[in-house]
């Protein structure tokens, strides 16, 4: 049995249907990479497995339990399902050791000085503890991202999320997150990525899917997806990827 | 060198230079005004003087200070005059871009003449107004001896005011929050809840506050309701105060949390928190932020209200002053008062101007 199971997942705005039946299964320790057109469905796919977006039909299995449908205890659902954001969304009234510390100390039932003490050596490991004072809008953008990392990484997730992590970044700047999420895949942490940074997808996922119009049209192994694809779609997509020197 | 200039002036297409602006028309209107100002000044100080039983040397002074200062606009003038004078002599040499910046310096200065001698006007036009049919106006609003004589007892009812205005204050802030916290509970439990909330606000916004005040100070004391039937009539006045300005600092709280970019919220409920922990430690304190300035602005206008109690018995600053102004045929008392408000909003209103432009500062800065 997979660690994470999405089965047959439907989700629509009003008429408009965004997810049409997505299925995909994702073993402890696999690193999947959701590659796709802008607005394929890619954040609605990773907002719905930790229930940021409500499901119109299918399921959702986390661990053999099913975290979908009326009844599921969300907050308990999300301190296991981590998630970080294209824009960061770190809190701005807060210091970076206040952001990373806030989950494990109001609804982890960890103490101040251990929440702290973790968060000093996970900041450590990105290179940010000398900035646990310091407030997000004194910050890079990319040394922001590190820390939103940090922040969903604080409540010992078993998968974590990631929508474009880098795409709001400056070039020069990609380098540096994309180094820790390496590090977290050789590590053995499960995580699910929406990325347009086709270099990397082929170097850390262990499966690729491409999203178009709300379903997975193919997947496979990097190596397949990005050398030999068999669906027109994927080649186009790809074909323009690289035209806009991303790959 | 000299072949690609000859190029350049043959390849010339588009519009000549700029020419320097002209200084001379506005220089003149401006000291026009600074003459006509300072005039104007002189003579409403002299008519303000007059009404002095005797002119005594201090007063002399005064004149004459005033007189001196209302003529400050023509210094301008002058130095607009001089850069017009330097820019036609560039001019005359040829050299256009040091007769456009002498224009424009000298522009500068006759505008800026221009704009003190119309304060200066004003400033006497409100002079004369004071002095106006023999010092009538004057006599009536700003008599001397009834502002030493009475400014003991408005100021002992300006306390009541104060008193009300910080106690309604404190509770607004809590009851407003729980009011607007109630519009945004969702689910089909929190309707009943949404319609309270958005009931209580429709009503007290409508509902002049001088009724409130009317119903509260006289109706709750005559149904016997109990506890509020033993409240002092300063207490109902702050429950009055209470009720009307709960109402709009409600719609201040959910302006101000509405504001707030969703993805604060996703980024929250991601971590595990529950809507009330997220509300508590991420959204409501950035929203306080956010709100001071219009929430300053409501306790501004609550603590004008405050004026109003007295049609409920309380002896506030305003009732006090009523009853010596009817005592002396004079309406200075009531001046006092006035002042006394002028002076406890104008610290808050550039408090407020402060918190502006450092939000303004910082999402500049974003
Ligand atoms: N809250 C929403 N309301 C209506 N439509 C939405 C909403 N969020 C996303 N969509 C639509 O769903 C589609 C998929 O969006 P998204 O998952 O963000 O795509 P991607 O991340 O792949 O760019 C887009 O067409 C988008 O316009
Ligand atoms: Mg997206």
């Amino acid at each position: 049995m997979a660690f994470l199971e999405i089965d047959d997942v439907h989700k629509s705005y009003g008429s408009f249907q965004v997810l049409r039946g997505v299925s995909l299964e994702v073993n402890k320790h696999e690193v999947v990479c959701l590659i796709g057109a802008s607005g394929s469905g890619k954040s609605t796919l990773l907002r719905t497995i930790n229930a940021l977006e409500p499901i119109s039909a299918g399921r959702i299995k986390v661990d053999g339990d099913v975290v979908t449908g009326p009844g599921v205890d969300v907050n308990r659902l999300r301190r296991n399902v981590g998630m970080v954001f294209q824009s960061y969304n770190l809190f701005p009234h807060m210091s970076v050791l206040q952001n990373v510390t806030l989950a494990p100390t109001k609804v982890g039932g960890v103490g101040r000085a251990e929440a702290e003490e973790r968060a000093l050596e996970l900041l450590e490991r990105v290179g940010m503890r000398d900035k646990a004072g310091s407030y997000p809008d004194a910050l890079s953008g990319g040394q922001q991202q590190r820390v939103a990392i940090v922040r969903a990484l604080a409540t010992s997730p078993q998968v974590l999320l990631l929508d474009e992590i880098t795409a709001a970044l400056d070039p020069e700047l990609v380098g540096d997150v994309l180094g820790i999420v390496r590090e977290l895949a050789a590590d053995g942490l499960t995580m699910l990525l929406a990325t347009h940074e086709m270099g990397f997808a082929r170097e850390v996922a262990s499966q690729v899917c491409f999203l178009h119009q709300g379903s997975i049209l193919e997947r496979g192994s990097a190596e397949q997806i990005f050398e030999d694809p068999q669906e027109e779609r994927t080649r186009q997509f790809l074909g323009r990827v690289l035209a806009s020197g991303r790959l | 060198m000299g072949v690609q200039t000859a190029e350049a002036s043959e390849l010339r297409v588009g519009p000549p230079p700029t020419p320097p602006g002209r200084v001379t028309g506005l220089m003149v209107v401006a000291g026009a005004a600074a003459l006509l100002a300072a005039l104007a000044a002189h003579r409403a100080i002299v008519a303000v003087v007059g009404l002095a039983e005797d002119r005594t040397a201090p007063l002399v002074a005064i004149e004459w200070v005033v007189t001196l200062v209302a003529l400050v606009p023509v210094v301008p003038v002058v130095a607009a005059a001089l850069r017009a004078r330097s820019r036609g002599r560039h001019l005359a040499a040829g050299d256009l871009v040091a007769a456009r910046s002498e224009a424009a310096a000298g522009r500068e200065r006759a505008s800026i003449a221009l704009g003190w001698a119309l304060a200066v006007l004003l400033m006497a036009a409100l002079l004369g107004f004071v002095a106006a049919n023999d010092g009538a106006v004057a006599h009536t609003f700003l008599k001397w001896e009834f502002i030493q004589s009475t400014w003991r007892p408005v100021a002992e009812g300006f306390w009541i005011n104060i008193q009300v205005s910080v106690g309604a204050e404190v509770l607004v802030l809590v009851l407003g929050l729980v009011v607007a916290i109630m519009r945004l509970v969702g689910g089909p439990a929190g309707r009943p809840l949404r319609w309270l909330s958005t009931a209580y606000v429709d009503i007290f916004r409508a509902i002049p506050s001088i009724i409130v005040l009317y119903l509260v100070g006289f109706g709750l004391a005559l149904a016997e309701v109990p506890v509020i039937k033993d409240l002092t009539p300063l207490w109902l006045a702050i429950v009055a105060l209470t009720l009307t300005y709960s109402a709009y600092v409600a719609e201040v709280y959910r302006a101000g949390i509405e504001s707030l970019h969703p993805s604060q919220w996703a980024a929250a409920r991601s971590l595990g928190l529950s809507y009330g922990m997220t509300l508590r430690t991420v959204i409501v304190p950035q929203a306080v932020r956010r709100i001071v300035p219009p929430l300053l602005n409501d306790f501004v206008g609550l603590q004008k209200d405050t004026a109003l109690i007295g049609v409920m018995g309380v002896a506030d600053a305003f009732t006090r002053a009523q009853l010596e102004s009817s005592d002396v045929f004079n309406l200075t008392p009531v001046i006092v008062v006035a002042v006394l408000f002028v002076i406890i909003t104008i610290p808050q209103a550039r408090f407020v101007d402060r918190m502006i432009a450092r939000e303004q500062r910082k999402s500049g800065r974003a």
